[in-house]
């Protein structure tokens, strides 16, 4: 199985429930996505030991809905004290708008080649490939983005963007693409490729990172990271372009211990990343490093739409860990790509509709079962299960009518079987009937009942309701008072 | 979240909510809930207009029929009495979603004063009644499956595991990923049927591995989808609602 290079493959969530019957029949995948996740799942609840999990989580949620409640004042503050710093401020409407901004940066300073820190807005607004359509070449240098970029994939997971690898395919991979000698030593393939990226990073003209925290009061950008790489891409390239979605902000400094706190235990389980980075301004005078410019991209991407319903508002309290997925049994069992968005799992379910419209999205907001997994681990209590309900209200064309493609699932079929249902759970002597009736007919219920069969036995109904039970007990326990 | 409930002391009268899948699949779960709170000295009330809470068109996104169905219980329990709910999941329903449902409209109060009095079954039995059970069943190693609403949504993971303690000849054995759904989650199952089964396939082979001779759960839906898998691939680990096991091993 592992001989077999996991190929050029393009995933659509448009494609979803193909995508997870390829996933689910393939065993490498199957075992790989639930190997990583027990051990995430473990390592995050072990992290926890020492802290009070409800009151911090309780923390968490008040502080990002406190940002987003000043959402546009502190994008102002953020924008004000960055200049001020000396980091020039770019404002994007859309992912395109974005990349535009990186590409002219580049383009200013003559820049052929990028090395990028780990950032999803930038695999959201495919980064790579605009600079790549303009000659400019973009490397990534987290390992498991680097990983699968060599592999010509997109990230499966949030914060492990190569989970979906062993260390056999990556042997290969690293083998196929780089040309080193076959080893299963991770720390051997680990030093090739630090070696082959520190070249790079010399190279570079310009540093493209993402954002944690964008802390308004200060103007500081908080990084977080382990390999290093982060710290590298923000201060050995000339310039230094942070891009990150408009939410990221926070009001206080002091906001960012807790949401950190709670960001890296629920993300890998560690009580501290092996770098924080906080980005204050370019190289000043006298400073022996750091880049000469920065400059911060704050990328709208339909985020403002989410932003005008105060329902859906709280997606965008999101610090992407990724708890969410780990904790998902549908993502453990199908893993990301099967999803087709750059946010996959329950937080991708209930952020990409909005991102890419509900047209091609109209699989994902049904695909859980409302386990509550997800909610129960979110650092900021995010109600992502009421959320995913609140998207189906919008695929059937039920809710406000405010997500792009709301009603694309509308069906006159399904309604009208909603319809009856309603008007059978309404008319109580019908219901009775109804289920009386079933119950006379079950030796005529089916055996086979579509997909449920494949795998279940059939449900049969009862011969007698409990409707009609309890009415015989009653009247039972009647005669037997009145004979006393 | 989950703000501290106050349980009330033990009422003379309760209302049952059947729930529409006991109703029409599992009528004697029903009849065991009503028999075990009998036993208690509790007289049970269960209002003959009651078909479904409402949930199935709620969670698929029919809010408009959800709220029709959900009002058409609202009027069933018109004294203060608690309203017990041998599911977590319909229970999760009426307890959680009714507030939120019915927010803003002429019914609000009276879904929030329902709301307040449901109580699914195991909870009462164990806060409420503080049920002392004896045991005269043969020695069993059981096996439990919490449904995710009883366990998340009503946070009562604790209680169903509390009462199977209290049966002296049973063993409750321990399996891997407890928590985890079984992935029957009402439509899911069918609008995602193969992921559904890849849930419930683990969810089988755990309880098995477990060396569990059967296992219980406080929801039909759970029972239906697990107990379903382990029939088609005739294996003899039956499912049993956690009132009729209950009920049968100490009456």
């Amino acid at each position: 199985m592992s001989e077999q290079a996991p190929g050029v493959h393009t995933y659509h969530p448009r494609e979803f429930h193909r995508q997870a019957h390829e996933a689910l029949d393939n065993p490498q995948i199957r075992a790989n996505f639930r190997k990583a996740m027990d051990g995430l799942m473990a390592k995050r609840c072990d992290s926890f030991d020492d802290w009070d999990l409800e009151a911090l989580r309780e923390l968490g949620a008040n502080i990002r809905l406190r940002a987003l409640a000043r959402l546009p004042d502190l994008l102002e503050q953020l924008e004000a004290n960055c200049e001020a710093n000396g980091v020039r401020v770019h404002w994007a409407e859309d992912g395109d708008e974005a990349c535009r901004i990186v590409r002219e940066i580049c383009e200013s300073h003559g820049a052929t080649s990028v090395i990028k820190g780990k950032s999803m807005v930038t695999e959201e607004m495919h980064l790579n490939d605009h600079l790549e359509e303009a000659g400019i070449e973009a490397l990534e240098s987290d390992l498991g983005e680097y990983l699968v970029q060599l592999n010509q994939q997109t990230p499966s997971h949030i914060i492990m963007p190569a989970i979906h690898l062993n260390t056999d395919e990556i042997s290969r991979i690293m083998h196929d693409k780089t040309g080193i000698e076959r080893t299963r030593d991770v720390d051997a393939m680990t030093a090739a490729a630090r070696q082959q990226l520190r070249e790079r990073f010399m190279a570079a003209g310009v540093g493209v990172s993402g954002v944690n925290f964008a802390v308004a009061e200060t103007g500081t950008l908080c990084l977080v990271e382990n390999e290093g790489n982060g710290r590298m891409t923000t201060t050995v390239p000339p310039v230094h372009v942070a891009v990150t979605g408009i939410e990221k902000v926070v009001e206080h400094l002091r906001d960012v211990p807790p949401l950190y706190s709670l960001l890296t235990r629920s993300a890998t389980g560690q009580h501290v990343t092996t770098y924080f980075n906080m980005i204050g301004s370019p190289r000043k005078e006298g400073e022996r490093d750091g880049p000469k410019e920065v400059h911060l991209v704050l990328v709208d991407g339909g985020r403002s739409d989410i932003y005008q319903d105060d329902e859906l508002l709280d997606t965008l309290r999101c610090i992407r860990c990724g708890a969410c997925m780990n904790h998902c049994p549908v993502y453990t069992r199908v893993g990301g790509h099967t999803y087709g968005t750059t946010y996959p799992g329950p937080i991708g379910s209930i952020l990409s509709p909005h991102l890419m419209g509900l047209e091609e999205t109209r699989d994902l907001p049904t695909a859980s079962s409302l386990c509550g997994a997800c909610g129960e681990v979110c650092p900021v209590k995010i109600p992502i299960p009421d959320l995913l309900v609140r998207l189906r209200q919008e695929s059937v064309g039920e809710g406000r009518g405010n997500v792009a493609g709301a009603g694309v699932k509308r069906s006159r079929k399904e309604l009208a079987a909603w319809k009856g249902f309603q008007w059978l759970a309404t008319h109580p002597s019908a219901w009775r009937a109804g289920t009386s009736m079933a119950g006379k007919l079950r030796g005529l219920t089916p055996a086979k009942l579509g997909a449920w069969t494949r795998h279940r036995t059939a449900p049969k109904p009862a011969s007698t309701t409990l409707h009609a039970l309890v009415k015989q007990h009653q009247a039972a326990r009647t005669d037997k008072e009145e004979c006393r | 979240m989950t703000a501290v409930k106050l349980y009330p002391p033990r009422p003379d009268k309760v209302y049952l909510f059947g729930t529409c899948l006991i109703d029409l699949l599992y009528p004697e779960a029903g009849m065991d809930a009503l028999r075990l709170l009998e036993r208690e000295g509790i007289e049970v009330l269960y209002p003959q207009d009651q078909t479904c809470c409402g949930q199935p068109a709620y969670t698929s996104g029919y809010q408009r029929e959800a709220r029709a169905v959900a009002a058409a219980q609202l009027d069933l329990f018109p004294e203060p009495w608690p309203i017990i709910v041998p599911s977590g999941s319909c229970g999760g329903m009426m307890r959680k979603h009714y507030p939120g449902l019915f927010a803003g409209t002429d019914l609000e109060t009276q879904a929030n004063d329902v709301a307040g009095r449901i109580f699914e079954l195991t909870e009462f039995l164990v806060h409420v009644c503080h049920l002392d059970l004896e045991d005269h069943g043969e020695p069993e190693r059981v096996a439990m499956h919490t449904s995710c609403s009883a366990r998340r949504e009503m946070g009562l993971a604790e209680t169903g595991p509390a009462l199977l303690a209290g049966l002296g000849q049973v063993e409750l054995v321990e399996q891997a990923r407890a928590s985890e759904c079984c992935g029957f989650g009402g439509t899911f199952a069918v609008r995602h049927p193969e992921i559904s089964a890849a849930m419930v396939e683990d969810k089988t082979q755990a309880i098995e591995a477990a060396g569990a001779q059967c296992f219980v759960t406080s929801d039909c839906g759970c029972m239906m989808n697990i107990g379903g898998r382990f029939e088609q691939q005739g294996k003899s680990i039956k499912g049993e609602h956690i009132a009729s096991y209950l009920w049968r091993r100490t009456s």
